[in-house]
């Protein structure tokens, strides 16, 4: 069988490599167009302010100056990049407009001959800003008094008319009574930049017919193309995107930035438009990894059976929300851990305050609550005594285990995973450990564990039928089943 | 400030421009010259992923006024692919997965490229040494160090 597969198991060289290492690959700011302008931007010198004026006149005046663009020139100013698959409200600004809610958030973007002309411009532009009160920290920010960063009134995202995601599984409070110890703690982050090498840029070229090409290093091409097109208002025929080389993104390169207005200013002057980052805006102004709190409260017995888990999360989603509601829902899908507890109680808050916008970083809303849950699982062995391996193998989740979203596991390889890794490290399991699978509790079937030699048996309901479908984890016995 | 005209060797071949001075090497070579596989990641000297060589010597081109090479030789990573296949850096990074994103790429080479010029068979320490000033934020360095070390070996078993 194997000999039919030509890719899986052998090295294949990548159809890049030869551009990356020649240098031939084109990175979108590779491009070069005559008659090309440079965008570059004003921004928010302060966390929070109100904008009393702009003052554009000895701005205008700098040689090379093309013409600024504020958020009057925007067809459809106020958006929300996951408006795509229904989240709301639209709530972010493209240019600011009487507000600015984080330290270099754009107010008016100018187009100039030279990059020099425009920073030159750029420098020139006179803001005449009062400024506010900041928030900085998730639980100040939603305490009574606290400065409100939205433009609706509340610092917390609206999860179906809660202000926070929650989950209920049990009843956390009767597990608490009944354990021998309780194990409490607060796991705190902060936020983290992606720093790809490759700063976030793009550069919009007006083409026949009233199109425009857009030459981008998104992460995201259609999201951008689609929220390019709803910011402009324009059918989204008229955009071409093309992107595909990213120079490293990490999730930083997620959002939807840099092609609405380079695209709109391409529109207004008919001219390529260029709009790159410097590096220190891509630091100080790209997204981040949201900062996080997490507390956690569990009932534990002594034989390090964790009976009832109480998880309070805080993102810290900065001054919009980007993709940070959807790393909550991913939170709080995976807040209990990869372990079987009966009972669970997850509120998981997107918290507005002004710092920098948070948004994607690899594994965003999980990499935290993992960060959280398994320095807190050493401190659930270190309390009952127990070393934190057996804590683990106790606790983990099999095939078949109902998640407290009322998923049903189904891929459970946690306890194969430890057993490789104890191999690895040289650890020596106990032998009921060496024995334990991810097959589920009363020996019927379940999802494939990936063990080895492990009998499928049929005709236990859905799970059943479901490892029939998959095969238990490798190609080679779907292939062989069809 | 008046532009000047400014003659260098650019990959072998003779190169004249005009710019204001400041100008960085880095920006003559992107914006007028149309060598876009020299990087542009910090602008400021951070970074890496902008070095070539003057005079051989691996450099920051984004730190460089362009009439302070006026007479030098310049490389660029344009200079050191033949026209057939790869050079022995190349190819080992090819090889060996020595990038993810690529945008780090030429810089890396670049440096590999002088260092073994230099000294055709550098130990594992003198790599890392040499890369110190170079970052990459896909691979965790580990690849790239060993592209550099299967370049070394490569080239003194005579492989390539």
């Amino acid at each position: 069988m194997s000999d039919r597969l030509t890719v899986v198991g052998r090295s294949v060289q990548r159809s890049d490599g030869v551009g990356h290492v020649t240098g031939r690959t084109r990175f979108a700011a590779d491009h070069t167009f005559p008659g090309m302008l440079h965008l570059k931007m004003v921004r928010s010198p302060v966390h929070h302010a109100l904008i009393r004026g702009v003052d554009l006149s000895e701005a205008e005046h700098v040689p090379g100056f093309v013409r600024a663009l504020t958020w009057r020139d925007v067809p459809h100013n106020v958006y929300t990049i996951l408006g795509l698959i229904g989240v709301e409200p639209e709530e972010e600004f493209v240019l600011a407009q009487d507000r600015v809610r984080y330290r270099g958030e754009p107010i008016v973007a100018i187009l100039a001959e030279t990059e020099a002309a425009a920073l030159e411009a750029v420098s020139k532009v006179r803001l005449d800003l009062e400024e506010l009160p900041a928030v900085f920290d998730v639980e100040e920010a939603l305490a009574p008094g606290a400065p409100i960063v939205t433009h609706w009134g509340s610092n917390a995202f609206m999860f179906e008319g809660h202000p926070f995601r929650r989950v209920r599984f049990g009843d956390v409070e009767a597990g608490f009574a009944q354990a021998d110890e309780i194990v409490e703690a607060v796991y705190n982050s902060s936020p983290i930049e992606q720093a790809p090498m490759e700063p976030t840029g793009c550069i919009a070229v007006p083409e026949a017919g009233g199109r425009f090409t857009v030459y981008t290093n998104t992460q995201a091409l259609y999201f951008s193309l689609d929220n390019t097109a709803i910011i402009l208002q324009v059918p989204g025929k008229r955009l071409h995107f093309v992107g595909g080389t990213v120079g490293g993104g990490f999730g930083g390169k997620v959002d939807v930035i840099v092609e609405p207005i380079a695209t709109l200013a391409a529109m207004k002057t008919d001219r390529p438009v260029r709009y790159v980052f410097s590096r220190s805006e891509e630091m100080q102004v790209s997204s981040t990894r949201s900062a996080w709190r997490i507390r956690i409260r569990d009932g534990v017995m002594r034989d390090g059976r964790i009976v009832a888990r109480k998880v309070t999360s805080y993102a810290d989603s900065g001054a919009y929300s980007r993709q940070t509601p959807y790393a909550l829902t991913k939170h709080a899908a995976n807040a209990a851990g990869p372990y079987a507890i009966p009972n669970v109680w997850i509120d998981a808050y997107c918290v507005f305050t002004n710092r920098t916008p948070s948004s994607a970083m690899r594994g965003f809303g999980v990499t935290m609550a993992s960060f959280a849950l398994e320095v807190q699982m050493d401190r659930i062995a270190e309390r009952v005594g127990l070393d934190p391996w057996t804590v683990r193998f106790v606790n983990a989740y099999r095939n078949g285990d109902v998640k407290p979203h009322r998923k049903v596991v189904e891929d459970a390889t946690l306890i194969e995973t430890m057993q490789a890794a104890a191999d690895l490290v040289g650890h020596e399991l106990t032998d009921e450990q060496r024995a334990m699978t991810s097959a589920p509790r009363d020996g019927g079937a379940g999802g494939g564990g990936g063990t080895a030699g492990r009998e499928v048996a049929g005709g236990r309901g859905g799970a059943a039928g479901r490892e029939g479908a998959v095969g238990s984890g490798s190609v080679g016995t779907a292939e062989g089943g069809r | 400030m008046a532009s000047v005209v400014v003659s260098f060797e650019l990959n072998g071949r003779p190169a004249e421009v005009l710019a204001r001075p400041m100008t960085t090497l880095q920006s003559v070579l992107r914006n007028q010259l149309g060598f876009t596989a020299t990087k542009e990641g910090c602008r400021q000297g951070g970074c890496g992923s902008c070095t070539v060589l003057v005079d051989g010597e691996p450099m920051p081109s984004c730190l460089l006024p362009i009439e302070d090479v006026a007479g030098r030789r310049v490389t660029t990573l344009e200079g050191i692919t033949p026209i057939d296949g790869l050079s022995p850096v190349q190819q080992a990074f090819l090889d060996g997965n020595g990038f993810q994103c690529g945008y780090c790429t030429p810089g890396m080479e670049m440096l590999a490229t002088a260092l073994l010029e230099r000294n055709p068979s550098p130990g594992r320490d003198e790599i890392v040494e040499a890369l110190g000033g170079n970052i990459c934020r896909c691979t965790g360095y580990q690849p790239i160090v060993d592209a550099i070390e299967a370049a070394a070996g490569a080239a003194s078993t005579g492989e390539r």
